[in-house]
């Protein structure tokens, strides 16, 4: 169907800068999801154990 | 505000956390009934008041995506998270004030309706970025986002719980578990504003942006197409399949095995409720990313006709073994995930990037309708089975069939799906790749 060559995407030649930006991110976003992954797991395993 | 365009070598997987940051924080809205109990009993408040404010944020939400779709692909993705920012930290921040001066219509006001703006506006936010950034991987980027919707709940509601614990359940505790919920939010979210960026136009050999390319329909002209109303259809079937069985999920299990050997304790209920919201988290990633490999027609040939299948097996053997209910629930969760995620990359499939987020966000009040029509067929029918005498799993029986029916109809509306005709497709002259703004680097042609 479409494609969009127009913009520069697939994977820009990422200066090793960039990598510690990367990680911090991530980091910032999966911390807070980790706890709730974590606390859903907990809730999960009543349903076998409750 | 001019799009922010990404400096010279930029890395694309920025993006996805900067999605998240906004995804992950008005899917707090999923978690409202944490604070429904302490509201009830603080301010004399009925259960159908307390409900208000998520109420009306859903609606602010189908509404503010389906109308403000076009100003978030006119003013760009930053923008768009500013204003989902000051929206949603503000209705938290207004229903902190309500709260202390128990003024409970400024509650509704506050989270409902402005904290609801900013539900729709950063639902869609990063949508056409990140299709963008990844147009090799449009189902996997898009499912990373829209799984975080599904994650905001996971964090909020022990997190919430337990500011609540601390603070107290009376009105001042609830008016500073509010504060911190919007001042945390708020920061946690400019991440995104802060780092979220287009990617750079291609330069034509006269030095200026190079317009898209392929098949690009503007929001308007994809109104007038068959094909965005036949996927509207699939995505209200799909939905209504799965928020039926969401809704209702601990009743209903408790219910299923009430006359069995081996029922269900309120416990082990709650743990099926979770287990749902897992599978519903990791459709969203996993079905969406498959999508990329198999098309999206395939995949949504997978969620509508297996998901008929699956409710086919609850409802003839589903009462006979637990597994096997647990099973086909859990599936049909990761189908309704599924769904939501996948539908932005077949909007793009079809009608390219050019406003695929604006078409995303009218699309969305297809998900407003599968809202109140899943719950309302599984409800109403069980209370008039319950009514007439019946029990256990026969609660349930006439609502998977017309589950059923409706996801046949899904699947009819996705196999009528065909590419767009010619005459909506937008002349190349009007598809402008975005302009680059004055906060970024110049972009240098050879670099990254």
């Amino acid at each position: 169907m479409s494609s969009d060559s127009s913009q520069s995407p697939p994977e820009p030649a990422q200066g090793p800068g960039r990598r510690p930006l990367v990680a911090f991110t991530w980091l910032w976003v999966g911390a807070p999801l980790a706890y709730g992954l974590y606390e859903l797991v907990r809730k999960a395993t009543q349903l076998f154990t409750g | 505000m001019s799009p922010p365009v990404a400096p010279p070598g930029w890395s694309r997987w920025l993006v996805p956390p900067a999605a998240l940051s906004v995804h992950l924080s008005i899917g707090q809205a999923y978690a409202w009934s944490v604070f429904k109990p302490p509201l009830e009993s603080a301010l004399g408040l009925s259960g159908t008041q307390s409900a208000l404010p998520f109420q009306l944020g859903i609606v602010m939400l189908g509404l503010s995506a389906a109308f403000g779709g076009t100003l978030v692909e006119r003013h760009g993705p930053r923008w768009a998270m500013t204003v989902a920012l000051v929206c949603f930290s503000s209705g938290f921040l207004l229903s902190a004030l309500g709260a202390a001066v128990e003024q409970y219509w400024l509650i509704v006001l506050g989270y409902g309706f402005v904290g609801g703006i900013g539900l729709g506006i950063g639902y869609i936010s990063p949508v056409s970025t990140l299709i963008k950034w990844f147009p090799d991987r449009p189902g996997m980027a898009t499912g990373i986002a829209i799984m975080g919707f599904g994650g905001g709940a996971l964090i909020a509601s022990p997190w919430s719980a337990q500011m609540l614990k601390s603070f107290g359940s009376d009105n001042s505790g609830i008016a500073l578990a509010f504060l911190v919920h919007g001042l945390t939010y708020a920061v946690f979210m400019l991440l995104g504003v802060l780092l979220v960026r287009v990617p750079r136009p291609r330069q034509r050999a006269d030095g200026r942006s190079a317009p898209l390319e392929g098949v690009q329909v503007s929001a308007r002209s994809a109104l007038r197409t068959p094909q965005f109303w036949l996927l509207w259809i699939v995505l209200c079937m799909n939905v209504t399949a799965g928020i039926g069985i969401l809704e209702k999920a601990a009743p209903m299990i408790t219910d299923f095995f009430a006359d069995t050997s081996t029922p269900v304790s309120a416990t082990a209920a709650a743990g099926f409720v979770a287990l749902l919201s897992a599978a519903n988290m990791a459709g969203r990633i996993g079905w969406s990313s498959t999508s990329d490999l198999i098309g999206r027609k395939n995949i949504y040939r997978v969620y509508l006709g297996v998901g008929a299948l699956m409710y086919t097996l609850i409802a003839l053997f589903g009462d006979s073994s637990k597994p096997l209910f647990v099973l086909c629930a859990l599936v049909v969760l990761s189908f309704y995930g599924g769904g939501f995620a996948t539908a932005p990359a077949y909007l793009k499939d079809l009608f390219g990037t050019y406003q695929v987020g604006a078409i995303h966000g009218r699309l969305l009040t297809a998900w407003s309708l599968a809202g109140v029509l899943g719950p309302l067929i599984v409800n109403w029918i069980a209370d008039h089975q319950e009514e007439a005498g019946r029990h256990g799993s026969a609660l349930y029986d006439t609502s998977f069939h017309i589950m059923i029916g409706l996801l046949v109809v899904g699947f009819a509306a996705n196999e009528l799906v065909r590419p767009v005709h010619a005459r909506h497709h937008e002349p190349a002259t009007t598809v402008p790749a975005p302009k680059e703004g004055n906060d970024v680097i110049r972009q240098q042609p050879e670099s990254a």
